[in-house]
């Protein structure tokens, strides 16, 4: 059984107090308590009221995952509580049900006294008014304001397709403008740090940016200087914006005012193809989406998953994509035959040559040395195969330094999945030095190679042409592809589908956002093609079917399938 | 004749009288926190027992003392919404970051008097089981601050403050923060924010009330220079004497600060209601009058940002007659009694209590201008309404005073602070959409006129269009 499964069963056994409360008319009744942006339970806001009726509350400087500001004043509502008696027993109207009064100002009562959703507590019998009238003209009257100094410069700015302002100018705005004074000018294309330009003209000032960096990071590195109108976000004089998690800011901001340097000006956001994916640049496993048009990824985004990295990522995960658009992709299939140079080649002759190569392999003579880069599914494909030959394996050990937020100091993305699937016999690295020493007296005489430049392990350019038959399958070209007597292009994980398995147990799934360059193909396909060479493996159609099946093998996925793991993925016991 | 009741500035400007612990000694100073200190717990009839401090709040809450630096909210109810449980420090805090435009009644105190604001916070803190106090001065109150620093020393030296004060075993300290230059630090919870170094954003109410989430997180009470002061004479006078100086429910003494156009502009302690507005104008003891051959035109009755007041207006007013029935009355603005109630059953309120006197001379279109400047100028910026309201009301006034007014200003203007008030974190909404509300409000015909006035102006140097009739 799983462990989430079992913390979920725990929650269930606790009973929720519950409280009733009125939303646009309609009875909710929802928990006293909810959580906070750290998970904390605190007294349920009106705005999450709201949410559990399904009924939406604009809002700016309001985020889940941050702490509360209450500064923009978008989420505010008209709202009515139950009168009281003198007796402090509520005053009831001729049906028996409770008499509401509807809260305005105390010292002009033909106004609303509207209160922000975002910070208001609900109390018991309180009715929201979230779309009345009142409660529509102070959303007007707030996005009147937000608007008044605004460049209104959609046209050119990077955030017109995902802004806020302009989603709720229309749902809620004006058509026209009374404003006829002179705006306030502010700076503009601010070089805030090496990834992030801001302008401040755009700047709602929500502080949503301000609050991530300070509390959530705890690089307090961005505040407000000046006041009123003329407030200006800036960062301290002389210390750029420079953390591992500055691009979270770009996500945050609900107006184009923070821009990412790398995304800016690049592409349209109603272009872009969404991906669920996970980044693969560290053992955390952070949930994205990418980004991605006519075959070209332009950005990773993080994508909301309590279970691994709430709603952020790192700038150095998300910045690493280019290499996939390469334009030195390995494209072909190459075959090397004796000391003559690599060929093109084709996948059928090459897979079949392998086969026969393997089959015909005394036991104990092939290594694999396979990459914790790889999905799960092409992790134990190379283990069945490993087993039948008898080979020695090992990983790449990539180690870095781990930070308090999201960075794990293990940089391989599925080193627990190569353990599990049992690719992974010893601790990783163990293995390395014994097949070293085989090549040198030549018992190892075949060595198949997945997604590493094995010539960083200690294994020579010199030796690697001792080796009597070479196996290397790579996405990009290396000093260990140039000797490779097979060469297999393969791909990246925006190019395929997979699972992958994080350094807490959790198995996540990700999905092909572009095609792969020329001939490569995914790396599962052929895998079980050998596997059904050699070690007599049913043969795959689909990567649901390959999953489904691997996870009745593998007892700790026992019971998964490719579907239920979702898009959030599951956390299993490991 | 009505006459000033001086409580507060009893010894201020007495001759002889100076701003030295010795001074202050000599005229009765530490006699009541002595009297405060040696309160022992008291039996009640329920057999409950009450300490000392218990004490001191319900006299507080029995004077019937209210807040004197602008809401006038009940300082002993104040004090009974302090979370005394929560195991965290009690804090508190004197707010002598006067700043309200016309506002000139506790510099007089910090400068001339303030061992008996001292005396009055120490008090106030035994009261509320408080170990450690601060002052916040305002920038602008660079001798207030040293003058007040200099009193600190000498009533710690002197066993007023510090350790086991006056041998009573209770321990307190104070100390003086200087704010840099804000209005805002005057509310409380931007005052918070300032004393933790911060930006002086005021804090959202809920969750952060001061007497639960304030200073540090801690129950805190902000109080008023002149209210703590108010503690140190409850105390000496007994609740019951203290309650009936004033009017019911409004009791006590207060200090007007009158400004504008009166002959003797100036500050006046007066008990609480028992003059009216135009006493205070016109008495020869007050204001005096106004100048040669003005007539009144205007009052703002409580702070600049409090509702202005038209002269001639009448207000309907709740009075209780000598049979003890209640009947509304007419009332004229000037017969209006300088109370907390009376000023808000007219519709504006007495707030920090400074009157600015207005006459026939004023332009009413430049007069709002400079006080919506005022407020542009010192909005926090933290909440939208407020941040980009005040500076565009002061735009469209300065708009108005350099030829460019249009006829549909007044309309404008009104709807811009309409869209204000109420919806902002703090007070400061109000603050800066009041003057405008009430301007427009009692003022249209100028506001219009001068809108008239600049279209024909400019259609008539354009030499297009038709000039409205």
């Amino acid at each position: 059984m799983s462990t989430a499964v079992k913390l979920e069963a725990k929650s269930v056994a606790a009973p929720v107090e519950m409280m009733t409360v009125n939303v646009n008319g309609r009875s909710v009744s929802v928990p006293k308590l909810m959580p906070d942006h750290n998970g904390k339970p605190v007294p349920t806001t009106m705005l999450q009221a709201c949410q559990v009726a399904g009924v939406e509350v604009p809002h700016y400087c309001y985020h889940p995952k941050l702490p509360i500001a209450g500064n923009c004043r978008m989420c505010l509502v008209e709202f009515g509580l139950p009168m009281m008696g003198a007796d402090r027993k509520p005053i009831l109207n001729e049906d028996g049900s409770p008499k509401i009064a509807k809260q305005v100002l105390p010292y002009d009562p033909s106004q609303p006294r509207g209160a922000i959703a975002c910070a208001t507590p609900i109390s018991p019998g309180m009715e929201i008014y979230a779309d009345s009238i009142a409660t529509q003209q102070m959303r007007e009257g707030v996005l009147e304001s937000l608007l008044i100094n605004h460049p209104l410069d959609c046209p050119i700015c990077d955030q017109a397709g995902e802004c806020k302002l302009q989603e709720y100018s229309v749902e809620h705005g004006q058509a026209t403008s009374r404003f006829v004074e002179e705006k306030v000018h502010k700076p503009k294309r601010v070089d805030l740090g090496p990834r992030i330009v801001l302008d401040d003209e755009r700047c709602i000032l929500c502080s949503r940016c301000v609050r991530f960096t300070r509390d959530i990071v705890g690089d307090d590195a961005l505040g407000f200087v000046n006041r009123g109108s003329y407030n200006t976000l800036t960062h301290f004089p002389g210390k750029p914006f420079d953390n591992n998690y500055t691009l979270n800011t770009v996500d945050l901001c609900p107006v184009g005012a923070l821009t990412s340097k790398d995304f800016r000006f690049q592409m349209r956001v109603w272009f872009l193809k969404e991906t669920k994916s996970v980044c693969t640049s560290c053992a955390t496993g952070c949930n994205i989406l990418m980004g991605s048009r006519e075959g070209k990824i332009h950005r990773y985004e993080p994508r909301q998953n309590d279970a691994v990295n709430s709603c952020w990522m790192c700038d150095e995960g998300r910045l690493n994509y280019k290499w996939i658009g390469r334009e030195d992709r390995l494209k072909t299939v190459m075959i090397r035959r004796g000391n003559a140079p690599q060929v093109v080649g084709k996948w059928p002759i090459a897979l079949a040559e392998i086969s026969a190569r393997l089959n015909a392999a005394i036991p104990g003579s092939v290594a694999i040395i396979g990459s914790s880069r790889q999905t799960t599914e092409e992790l134990w494909l190379l283990a069945k195969i490993a087993k039948k030959l008898g080979a020695k394996t090992d990983t790449k050990v990539r180690e870095g330094e781990a930070d308090k937020l999201l960075v794990n100091a293990d940089r391989n993305p599925n080193s627990t999945g190569a353990r599990l699937t049992g690719f992974l016999t010893e601790k990783a690295g163990n293995n390395i030095r014994a097949i070293v020493e085989g090549l040198k007296v030549g018992s190892i005489k075949t060595l198949l190679v997945f997604g590493e430049d094995i010539t960083t392990l200690g294994i020579s350019s010199a030796l690697l042409d001792t080796v009597d038959c070479l196996i290397v399958s790579e996405i990009l070209p290396n000093a260990t592809t140039a000797k490779a007597n097979y060469l297999l292009p393969g791909c990246a994980h925006a190019e395929k589908r997979g699972t992958l398995i994080n350094i807490k147990g959790r198995v996540q799934k990700f999905m092909k956002a572009v095609e792969q360059p020329g001939e490569a193909r995914p790396e599962w396909e052929f895998l079980n093609e050998l596997a059904a060479n050699i070690a007599g493996h049913h043969r795959f159609v689909s990567i649901e079917g390959l999953f489904n099946a691997m996870a009745q093998d593998i007892q700790p996925l026992n019971g998964l399938t490719w579907s239920s793991l979702g898009d959030q993925g599951v956390t299993i016991a490991i | 004749m009505p006459q000033e009741f001086r409580l507060i500035l009893k010894n201020i400007d007495q001759s002889g009288f100076t701003n030295d612990l010795a001074c202050y000694l000599r005229h009765g100073g530490y006699v009541a926190l002595k009297q405060a200190l040696d309160l022992q717990p008291k039996s009640l009839p329920d057999g409950k027992v009450q300490t000392g401090p218990e004490q001191i709040r319900e006299e507080v809450k029995a004077s019937g003392l209210r807040g004197r630096g602008g809401a006038g909210f009940s300082a002993g109810l104040k004090w009974s919404f302090v979370d005394r449980r929560s195991g965290k420090p009690i804090y508190l805090i004197c707010n002598a970051d006067e700043s309200e435009p016309g506002t000139f009644k506790d510099r007089q105190i910090l400068h001339k008097d303030p061992h008996q604001l001292i005396e009055g916070m120490v008090i106030s803190c035994y009261a509320n089981d408080v170990k450690l106090a601060y002052i916040y001065v305002r920038g602008e109150f660079p001798e207030g601050a040293r003058i007040l620093k200099r009193a600190l020393e000498e009533a710690r030296a002197n066993g007023y403050l510090g350790k086991n004060i006056l041998g009573s075993g209770f321990d307190l300290d104070i100390f003086i923060h200087r704010g840099a230059g804000a209005y805002i630090c005057g509310e409380e919870t931007g005052l918070i924010e300032s004393l933790e170094g911060k930006r002086a954003y005021p804090r959202i109410k809920p969750p952060y009330f001061p007497a639960i989430l304030g200073l540090y997180m801690c129950p805190t009470i902000v109080n008023n220079v002149e209210t703590l002061c108010h503690v140190r004479h409850v105390i000496t006078m007994g609740a019951s004497a203290y309650a009936k100086l004033g009017t019911p429910n409004n009791t006590g003494t207060r200090i007007v600060s009158l400004s504008g156009h009166v002959k003797r502009p100036g500050y006046y302690e007066i008990e609480v209601g028992k003059v009216t507005l135009g006493e205070l104008i016109h008495a020869p003891n007050f204001g005096g009058g106004l100048r040669e051959g003005r007539s009144l035109k205007a009052i703002i009755p409580g702070g600049s940002s409090s509702k202005i007041f038209r002269a001639g207006e009448i207000f309907k007013l709740k009075r209780k007659g000598a049979d003890g029935l209640v009947t509304n009355v007419d009332v004229d603005l000037l017969d209006i009694p300088y109370d907390f109630d009376s000023l808000q059953a007219a519709g504006s309120m007495s707030g920090s209590s400074a009157i600015i006197v207005m006459d026939d001379s004023t332009d009413m279109v430049k007069a709002l201008a400079n006080l919506s400047e005022f407020y542009a100028h010192e909005s926090c910026g933290q909440c939208t309404p407020c941040r980009e309201g005040s500076l565009w009301m002061s735009k469209a006034l300065h708009r108005m005073t350099h030829g460019g007014a249009r006829k549909q200003d007044a309309d404008y203007l009104h709807k811009t602070a309409t869209n204000i008030q109420g919806r902002t974190i703090c007070a400061f909404g109000e603050a800066c959409a009041w003057p405008v509300i009430s301007f427009v409000n009692k003022f249209r015909d100028e506001f219009e006129a001068r809108g008239v006035e600049d279209e024909v102006r400019a259609a008539s140097q354009t030499g297009g269009g038709v000039p409205p009739i």
